[in-house]
């Protein structure tokens, strides 16, 4: 049998930096792009056409030489996502999912853009738009028609830090002076700076809180190399918006804790795999990391180190969720379409092009650079014994000041929602979708990793929220993001919205609860990555936590009948020939 | 592969067998007479691909596909756990209500691992609703037909079919439900008819299909028509409580949006029927054309499903009559092969069979209606979007015994073993 020849990986992996090249030059990939870019790259063209539309950001049809991508989150919904779309359909003329008929304008909606505490927003060629409402939109579309550049008048996102523990236990948003964390390094061996962060108990901050200290430790003790230090700045989750506070605030305490990661397992590269939704971030980043190079905390003999030569590239991402999940970021990087792999090897194993990689989020790097700068001593001193350190919570929704709070590892809910000025809280989504949702009777639980683990986003929505709106816009999002190769998952979203509509409209039995419930599980138990397990959890709980509210959802005059059907519905496209 | 001298014991479903290390879970299982049900792993393909998840057992204690496992000394592994049963089937399930299978029509049938896998599971309906999504057949390729209704997305065309110059023919487009398998014209021009017909084979429904081949072996004699991978689906156990006095009962019968063939296939049990009529008696069924009800009856049996408010009226009113009703054959369960209007307008079929079609009388361009005609539905509905439906007989048709066997358990409490030839239909 033949065996696939190697990929030409290093060139392959550039694939997404040229596909944005046509698609920022022609608003569009156009055939003979395609054509050429394969050939390029010797490969089949389908090959690419299933790259390009693995990413909703690339285009096949021409998307307008404007184009606006709406925010069509839950917290987004509940902030007047309806009447803003409503309002950009009449100002441009345009449908959303198309451009109008001068091909000025593309509309689109598109999945959390990390903007959530200033909802409704909308990225208008990648640039932010935020706090819409009908007449800011009408302005804003004015003004571009009058051919104002987007850049020149989008909204400056300036972070809100509402609240951050005394002096002595705040991690994150204290005072940075850049150099610090890496000039520290010369003082510590590579297995040292592993035993200070194993010392911290610093695990990972995305979600899934695998121990950091262990993982650099394994891909260290990898024989092959080069290595690679992989930042996650892929912030997906709807709601979470904390790595774009600490990337718009402090660049560089992520850029060191790569640096720091980099010399405790021996890698020379590190990449910041950055969401497209954050693109306005990127000159930043860029700036950051050249001024870091002129002061030697990047590029040869870092910090005065000898031998110790680390550099970091920024790869744009191009609009898919799933690339948040690690395996599915690597294959990204690699150029290929954003699919989970199989869990055969640890990327500290088979990382970056099959080498040993260490993927970290942003949060966990910029711990990490306060762990080497300040000793984990201090760390340890904040939080609880099984989670030290704080945490960043990016709190939206129902509540009057939303934004980044810095809290303690230990916080209860009550006490976030009280500095948040949540007054009437009811339905609370920890973690985002694919976390928990508690109710406003467990306003005692903690935010602790054996309570309630938390990978930033804290959704809080009041009385007057649908539950079952909610969970439907949940559904819909995971429907649309699933990668599409296990069956569960693919098929699963889509089967779960349809029951949840059949609800919502009030024709659903006590046996459609028990269905969802065991159809639910199923997707847990049996899809393949972290998202199609993860799909149904909040609906799983929601329908434990709020009987009542299901309950008033249930139609309980059966009678043999399945009341969905409706006669006079299902032949109304008939009786159009009647005449 | 060279050392295989060493071996090691595995555990499946509490039976210790002997392997060799670090061989494929599912291999090592059938090779010791263990039937793991699979569908995207063939053993050809070094690196399993995990997309279909239809394998999935207890590992060491936790759900993991066991395509994805090698086998290794102490590994605990559970198979047969109700619970587990349940997950794979209701995958294998997802799969028919995900795309647009339609066995009878399908040039696969069985040739087909998604078919197959029904078949051994004892998939008698899907529990989920079906999707019928509009899906392309694609006729561009020079040698193959790509009939996108029947994808499941295994992935192993993607993986295994390359051109001599290592090219990707076959590749994942889109994403989500969105996802199909997307072909690339040139590269597939350029395949060997070797290298198209293993496309075919290896696609585990009938999604690949190579012109002029796929016949190339009549029904009947194919891989799956016959035999169960199970042993104990293929014998006939004595029947349970056979002496238990039969109290009289009655029958009604009605045939909906089908095509008689399920009540043909009622009668298939021959002589054994002048044995049933002793303690059956039929009221409303075109067996003995008795129009309106005219007593409660104990069982309804519906073939068809609905395609217009007649069929709507009369399921409903054998609802109310029935004590049990049971849905027979494909049709009534998921719609059947009237179904595949449901992935068009209703405007475009009437159109299409009354303005349109070539057979169309000049002159006569109209779409019937008239209040004494019942009127047509927006799509066809099975049976239980309509009323609740207590039982389910697959087949197109259900195999004569099958049925019977079934009734004979409503009836009377009387239990016989379904046997795969039985429940292997189309």
């Amino acid at each position: 049998m033949k065996k696939k020849k190697q990929d030409k990986s290093q060139d392959r992996s550039k694939i997404l930096d040229c596909l944005w090249d046509f698609q920022n030059q022609y608003g569009y990939i156009r055939d003979e792009d395609v054509a050429a870019c394969s050939k390029d790259l010797d490969i089949s063209q389908v090959e690419l056409e299933g790259v390009i539309s693995f990413y909703h950001f690339f285009h096949r049809q021409p998307a307008g030489q404007i184009t606006i991508y709406l925010n069509n989150s839950i917290v987004s919904e509940c902030k007047g996502f309806q009447r803003v779309k409503e309002a950009f359909e009449r100002e441009t003329g345009a449908s959303f999912g198309g451009i109008d008929p001068s091909g000025q304008f593309g509309l689109y909606e598109t999945a959390c853009i990390g903007l959530s505490d200033q909802e409704p927003a909308a990225l208008i060629n990648f640039y932010p738009f935020t706090n819409l409402n009908t007449l800011k939109v009408r302005s804003i579309i004015a003004r571009l028609k009058k051919g104002e550049s987007p850049a020149s008048f989008c909204d400056k996102i300036e972070e809100k830090i509402r609240w951050k523990p005394p002096k002595d236990k705040t991690i994150f948003f204290r005072d940075y002076y850049p150099g610090i964390a890496v000039s520290k390094l010369k003082d510590y061996s590579p297995e040292k700076i592993i035993e200070e962060i194993k010392k911290s108990k610093l695990s990972g901050m995305g979600g899934a809180f695998f121990p950091t200290g262990l993982k650099w430790e394994f891909c260290k003790n990898q024989p092959a190399s080069p290595k690679y230090i992989v930042c996650n700045a892929d912030e997906g989750e709807p709601g979470t918006f904390k790595d774009r506070a600490l990337m718009n605030e402090i660049p560089g305490l992520m850029l060191e804790g790569m640096t720091v990661a980099g010399y405790a397992v021996g890698a020379n590269q590190g990449i910041i795999y950055l969401r497209a939704e954050y693109i306005w971030l990127k000159e930043k980043l860029e700036q950051t990391l050249s001024h870091f190079r002129k002061m030697n905390l990047l590029g040869e003999n870092v910090g005065g180190i000898k031998g110790f030569d680390f550099d970091i590239r920024i790869q744009l991402g191009a609009g898919a969720y799933v690339c948040g999940e690690e395996t599915a970021l690597l294959n990204s990087l690699e150029g290929k379409r954003g699919e989970p792999r199989t869990k055969q090897f640890f990327p500290t194993e088979k990382g970056f092009l099959h080498l040993p990689t260490v993927v970290n989020n942003v949060e966990t790097f910029c711990a990490a650079a306060r762990i080497i700068e300040l000793g984990s001593e201090f760390y340890l001193n904040t939080g609880t014994a099984n989670s030290p350190g704080t945490k960043l919570l990016s709190v939206s929704g129902d509540c009057h000041l939303p934004g980044i709070y810095e809290i303690e590892w230990g916080t209860q809910i009550s006490d976030i929602l009280e500095k948040c000025q949540a007054t009437d809280p009811y339905f609370i989504q920890v973690s985002g979708p694919s976390g928990q949702c508690i109710s406003n009777k467990e306003l005692n639980r903690t935010i602790a990793k054996d309570d309630l683990p938390c990978g930033g986003s804290f959704m809080i929505f009041n009385e007057n929220r649908d539950v079952l709106n909610i969970l439907i816009n949940f559904s819909e999002f995971f429907k649309h993001e699933s990668c599409g190769v296990c069956t569960p998952c693919r098929a699963g979203n889509f089967i779960i919205q349809r029951k949840l509509n059949k609800i919502s409209a009030g024709l659903a039995y006590s046996s459609d609860f028990e269905e969802v419930k065991e159809w639910g599980n199923i997707m847990k138990v049996t899809s393949r990555c972290g998202l199609g397990k993860a799909a149904t959890n909040s609906l799983l709980m929601a329908l434990d936590k709020f009987p009542e509210y299901f309950q008033s959802k249930v139609d309980h005059h059966k009678e043999g009948l399945n009341k969905a059907f409706h006669l006079e519905q299902a032949v109304q496209e008939y009786e159009k020939f009647n005449n | 592969m060279a050392k295989q001298n060493k071996q090691i014991t595995i555990t499946i479903d509490g039976k210790k067998i002997k392997t060799s290390p670090g061989e494929n879970l599912v291999k090592a299982a059938k090779t010791n007479g263990i039937f793991i049900p699979s569908l995207c792993y063939f053993e050809s393909n070094e690196s399993p691909l995990g997309t279909c998840r239809v394998c999935t057992c207890n590992i060491d204690g936790k759900p993991s596909p066991a395509c994805m496992e090698k086998t290794r000394e102490g590994m605990e592994v559970e198979v047969n756990v109700d619970e587990l049963k349940n997950y794979r089937k209701a995958i294998v399930e997802m799969m028919f209500s995900e795309g647009n299978h339609f066995c009878p029509g399908c040039e696969k049938s069985g040739n087909c691992d998604l078919q197959h896998m029904g078949y051994e599971m004892g998939v008698s309906r899907s529990r989920f609703p079906h999707i019928f999504k509009d899906r392309l057949i694609d006729f561009n390729p020079k040698r193959m037909i790509i009939e996108h209704n029947r994808c499941v997305k295994c992935r192993r065309c993607v993986e295994e079919v390359l051109t001599d110059d290592n090219l990707q023919v076959f590749s994942f487009c889109n994403r989500g439900n969105e996802t199909v398998v997307g072909i690339d014209y040139e590269q597939e021009a350029k395949l060997s008819e070797e290298q198209a017909l293993n496309a075919m084979h290896i696609c585990p429904t009938g999604a690949i299909l190579v012109r002029g081949q796929s016949f190339a072996k009549p029904f009947g004699d194919r891989r799956f028509d016959m035999k169960s991978v199970q042993k104990d689906y293929q014998k006939q156990l004595p029947p349970e409580n056979p002496d238990k006095p039969r109290e009289p009962k009655t029958i009604a019968t009605i045939s909906l949006a089908g095509c008689f063939g399920c009540h043909m296939s009622m009668l298939d049990i021959d002589l054994e029927l002048l044995d049933l009529v002793e303690f059956v008696e039929f009221n409303k069924s075109p067996l003995n054309d008795i129009k309106e009800f005219t007593k409660r009856c104990d069982i309804g049996l519906i073939e068809g499903g609905c395609c217009n408010s007649e069929n709507v009226e009369v399921l409903k009113e054998f609802r109310k009559k029935c004590d049990i009703l049971v849905a027979v054959g494909e049709c009534s369960i998921w719609g059947g092969l009237p179904a595949m209007r449901n992935t068009i307008p209703l405007r475009e079929c009437l159109e299409e069979a009354y303005l349109n079609g070539i057979t169309t009388e000049p002159g006569e361009y109209i779409v019937p209606y008239d209040t004494d005609l019942p009127k047509i539905l927006d799509k066809v509905y099975s049976c239980n979007e309509i009323v609740e439906i207590d039982h389910y007989i697959p087949g197109c048709p259900p195999d004569a015994h099958h049925i019977w066997k079934a009734v004979m358990n409503l009836l009377w409490g009387e239990q016989y073993s379904v046997l795969y030839s039985e429940f292997k239909y189309d």
